[in-house]
């Protein structure tokens, strides 16, 4: 492991690992990337794997469509040879009320400004896109046959990969254990496999960053809660789109190997490190699940875990320097949706870190919250 | 003896070729050949592959066998449907 540093990247979630790329392409020197355990071991590896820019904010639509391109065309982007199992067959969003189909309206218009080909469907027609779905209470849709699934290990390794090429040294099961600082400036950072010294630090280490962060004696706007998911035996294709509704709760794919991936927003779940199963999950998700798709009934469950959302104020990401600590970065607070993100933040984060002008123009500063600048995604799960 | 042939995570037809490479590569763990090459994932969920990826992790890397850790053990311990769930249906061996 290398004793000096450019920059440390923390964390080797999907995120870390597209900053370590674009840093590297952009030219810079020395970029050491640490990671307590496997790359893609948190949040990224147990997310849902879905893939949308059917979102609420202009920048989250931004953000969400510039890394559609760039999964699009991944291995062009990145100069590598490794199928991301792109699967574009859609998202269907479902409307339960006239209000939430109203929100839908207005956030297909945000999405039409940046050219995102959503559309609203009746329940007939969203009936057309799934026939085994159950229009019952069903008041309309949003769908856009752009959106999808893609491969979070896939898409992480490739980055990691493409980066690694570009120079970046990555140290998996490395821990760190101490940021180090002096006069408000960032000095290195104290490792369980020895010192780097370095003048940039970013942390983005999912659920972990606001511990990390706190090493260096600062405290960030964001809390962990434990979301829960499980996954089906695979059988042949009957579900294209990614179903999702923010009202009944619930997301629920059918992944191109076959097999269903599911999950839903917990209810009263406290901010926590928690990762266990529960009981509970399983059987409102079984419910919840059979009663949108009947036919489900008959498949069999054969894994469930869960993992951690990084959640901050107004559930949009934090891609920002810290001004009390020189040198110190976090990328957090993603909310549910960093995987999907994760392209469009790791560019966005190396211009940032360069101090090159922003390649998008979004207001993602953790300042945002002080200056009371906060508009928040009415779309997450 | 031909290792494109010998399958070794019988759900998910991985063969022994393909954990070879894996771990060619760097992947010295279980967790992560199971997440790069699917092996562990399907319905019994790594019972019968896990050991027989940990014995050539350790062939291959000369760590010993009680150092390697196997994946971690998720719910259900076996495959149940959601109507079983659901409906609170007996299981076979209750009957």
């Amino acid at each position: 492991m290398k004793n000096k540093a450019n920059v440390v990247i923390i964390g080797g979630g999907v995120v870390g690992c597209s900053i370590a790329y674009n840093l590297a392409k952009k030219g810079v020197k020395d970029v050491v990337l640490l990671e307590k355990s496997y790359l893609s071991s948190g949040a990224t590896g147990r997310c849902g794997a879905g893939v949308r820019q059917q979102w609420g904010t202009k920048q989250n639509c931004l953000l969400a469509s510039e890394s559609m391109h760039i999964f699009e065309h991944f291995e062009d982007v990145l100069q590598i040879k490794r199928d991301i199992e792109l699967k574009q067959k859609g998202y269907l969003l479902l409307a339960y009320s006239d209000k939430e189909l109203e929100q839908f309206k207005k956030n297909i218009e945000v999405q039409h400004s940046l050219n995102i080909p959503s559309i609203l469907l009746t329940p007939k027609e969203a009936k057309e896109i799934v026939p085994d779905l159950n229009i019952e209470k069903l008041v309309g849709a949003a769908y856009c046959a752009k959106d999808g699934h893609a491969n979070p290990f896939q898409v992480t390794l490739g980055y990691a990969e493409a980066a690694q090429r570009l120079g970046v040294e990555i140290n998996k099961f490395t821990e760190v254990k101490d940021i180090i600082t002096k006069n408000d400036t960032v000095l290195g950072v104290q490792t369980n496999k020895g010192f780097i010294e370095c003048k940039k630090v970013v942390v983005a280490a999912g659920g972990w960053t606001q511990n990390i962060v706190k090493m260096a004696g600062l405290d960030l706007p964001i809390y962990s809660e434990r979301h829960e998911i499980l996954v089906t035996e695979s059988v042949k294709n009957v579900l294209d789109p990614m179903l999702m509704s923010f009202s009944y709760n619930i997301y629920c794919q059918q992944e191109p190997n076959g097999s269903f991936i599911m999950g839903y927003g917990p209810e009263n779940e406290p901010p926590s490190y928690n990762m266990e199963s529960s009981w509970e999950f399983l059987e409102t998700m079984s419910k919840k699940a059979t009663w949108l798709l009947p036919p489900l009934k008959n498949i069999r469950v054969i894994r469930q875990w869960a993992g951690l959302y990084n959640i901050s104020p107004d559930r949009q990401p934090i891609v920002s320097q810290i001004n009390q600590l020189e040198g110190l970065y976090v990328a957090c607070g993603f909310s549910g949706h960093g995987f999907m993100l994760a392209p469009a933040v790791g560019i966005l984060m190396a211009d940032i870190v360069t101090g090159d002008q922003l390649t998008y123009n979004v207001i993602l500063d953790l300042e945002r919250f002080n200056r009371g600048e906060i508009i928040e995604e009415p779309s997450v799960v | 003896m031909d290792e494109n042939k010998v399958i070794i995570c019988r759900c998910e037809d991985v063969t022994l070729k393909e954990i070879r490479d894996a771990i060619r590569k760097g992947f010295t763990t279980v967790e992560e050949i199971k997440r790069v090459t699917r092996s562990g994932m399907g319905p019994c969920q790594g019972k019968t592959c896990g050991l027989l990826i940990a014995k050539e992790i350790s062939q291959m890397t000369g760590k010993p066998m009680e150092e390697i850790e196997l994946q971690s053990i998720r719910p259900p311990y076996g495959g149940i449907t959601f109507e079983e769930v659901t409906k609170g249906t007996v299981m076979e061996n209750d009957k």
